[in-house]
């Protein structure tokens, strides 16, 4: 049943293909614009699309597909508790200038298994390579020590999420991978790069640009906060004394 | 009821929200007290950015102690010249705050600092109340040949330029009130809070006021502190969340109407009681999460 549509696609996509030397990717994403509203609680982000081969024939030995959804880069302090007399409190801090707000990797198989550390390295494939720039003057083991506390962390609040298997590749040409982005993400301007690798190399990839946006009502308030922050005061403190008012009168008379 | 807090930047239970409110709300009515000691650390708890965390309840707080200022004030229960001094001590002690609060966080020592200021002041005051309360309950007896409690306090008549606060029934010099007032708008800057819990003490056990105003009174200041707080946060920090404060709000203006109301009918010692066994649990949790080994080692700063 599934057989239908990738035929079809691969007739339709065969003339683009030929001549071309190195097979290409076809990506998409089932939404470029996700929009938070009132009631916003997580998008699933779909990316799929078509592996193009040369000549349309598809290899006996399979590719593999990564796919990154990556968020807008931040700078941040990760500070790191010990106790010091009977007190557990902050004592060493490191910068990082460049870590993604969100990161999401899925692949059709392991990442360990696909590529070797310098392609992972390269394209910042898995948790453990992504190049976050830490500050200047701390030894290695230390940055390490402190890239892998952030990390765990960020998992642990699911904005860093790594899914081993979570692209599927239909007969070879076909691939689906799903990505869970949680409503505490920051806004602003996402990347989804598709990657298609095999024997431990990226021979291809893609990058398609998905924009996280505050709408309506909730980007009001959001830009009226910044924009005009002494009325935004004004008004909320003029709120709350509507409605510390509006309870004594409407008791009042109850 | 899942609702996006646009500013937090995350959904919460909109039905949780409130309901918190409703619950603060109801010890507001009743005690005084801002009930900011609670709502902060179950915000931070259920996921909200402290900074959004302690500018919200701020917000929250002014609209929970309007409506209480009004009850009391229908029953003349309000000293505004008392209010007025603490106020003004009140507001520049949330200037000093404010700075402090900055130099705090740039030395990342900010949630080490307010927790230890929590369980220090929670501690002894809950004490201090439970001890008060329990005698007036006839719990415990006083200790034989101990000298009834003195009104006046001699420290507080030894200061010079004394004023007349009618309501009050006092005669004392305005910078006892004023520093108390400062005192008070330090915290609230700095953990969230009211300061209701610090006040209502102090003006009890330390000022000597007439107990019929020391509720209303202590809600007047924290009515102009909370307001002039939340300006300031939404001109600095941008973290006051006007959908999160709405939905506190809303819980908590309904909850302080029906606080007010039980207060009438309760044993005033009996409500001190009640405040000094809530204090004394919020302490004993903040000073136990002081010494656990706490669930995250590292923690995230955005620059």
């Amino acid at each position: 049943m599934r057989r239908g549509p990738a035929r079809l696609l691969l007739i339709v996509a065969l003339p683009f293909a030929l001549g071309a030397a190195k097979p290409r990717l076809v990506p998409d994403v089932s939404e470029n614009r996700i929009e938070i509203q009132y009631s916003f609680t997580g998008a699933d982000l779909l990316l799929f699309g078509a592996i193009l081969y040369p000549g349309g024939r598809v290899p006996t030995e399979q590719a593999d597909i990564a796919v990154v959804v990556k968020g807008p880069l931040q700078p941040l302090v990760v500070r790191e508790k010990k106790k010091v007399a009977g007190i557990w409190m902050n004592v060493e801090s490191t910068r990082f200038r460049s870590a993604p707000s969100f990161y999401a990797v899925a692949s059709s198989r392991p990442l360990g298994q696909l590529v070797d550390e310098r392609a992972a390295a390269i394209y910042e494939l898995g948790l453990q390579n992504l190049q976050l720039s830490p500050g200047p003057g701390q030894p290695a083991d230390v940055q390490r020590r402190f890239e892998a506390g952030f990390v765990d962390l960020m998992q642990r609040r699911h904005v860093y999420v790594e899914d081993p298997h979570g692209v599927q590749i239909t007969d070879g040409v076909l691939y689906r991978g799903r990505v869970t982005i949680p409503a505490q993400v920051p806004v602003g301007n996402y990347t989804a790069e598709t990657f298609l690798i095999k024997d431990g190399r990226v021979i291809a990839g893609a990058v398609r640009d998905i924009r996280i946006e505050k709408r309506g009502f909730e980007r009001f308030v959001a830009k009226a906060a910044v924009r005009w922050s002494l009325v935004y005061g004004l008004v909320a403190v003029a709120l709350s004394l509507l409605f510390g008012w509006g309870a004594a009168v409407f008791f009042r008379r109850g | 009821m899942d609702v996006y807090l646009p500013i937090a930047g995350l959904s919460v239970n909109a039905l949780v929200i409130v309901a918190l409110g409703g619950v603060v709300g109801l010890l507001t009515g009743m005690i005084g007290v801002g009930g900011g000691f609670l709502t902060t650390p179950i915000l931070i708890f259920y996921g909200i950015p402290p900074a959004v965390a302690v500018a919200s309840a701020t917000t929250q707080i002014t609209g929970t102690s309007v409506s209480g200022v009004l009850a009391h004030r229908r029953r003349k229960g309000v000293d505004y010249r008392m209010g007025g001094v603490i106020i003004v001590g009140g507001l520049l002690g949330a200037l000093a705050g404010g700075g402090i609060f900055r130099l705090l966080q740039d030395m990342g020592q900010i949630d080490t600092a307010i927790s230890i200021l929590y369980v220090v002041l929670l501690g002894s005051i809950g004490v201090m109340m439970a001890k008060e309360a329990a005698t007036a309950l006839d719990i415990i007896r006083p200790r034989a040949g101990k000298k009834p409690p003195r009104r006046h306090n001699p420290l507080i008549a030894s200061l010079p330029m004394r004023w007349r606060f009618y309501q009050s029934g006092l005669y004392i010099s305005p910078l006892a009130p004023l520093l108390l007032g400062f005192g008070a708008g330090m915290l609230t800057v700095l953990l969230g809070v009211g300061g209701g819990f610090v006040l209502v003490p102090a003006m009890i056990y330390i000022l000597g006021m007439s107990a019929q105003v020391v509720v209303g009174t202590s809600l007047l200041q924290i009515l102009a502190v909370t307001a002039a707080t939340t300006i300031i946060h939404a001109t600095t920090t941008k973290s006051v969340d006007i959908v999160l404060a709405a939905l506190l709000l809303l819980g908590s203006v309904i909850g302080a109407q029906l606080g007010a109301r039980l207060a009438q009918k309760a044993k005033p010692e009996l409500l001190r009681m009640f405040l000094a066994i809530i204090i004394l649990a919020v302490a004993v949790r903040m000073a136990i999460g002081l010494g656990w080994r706490p669930e995250e080692i590292y923690t995230v700063q955005l620059l």
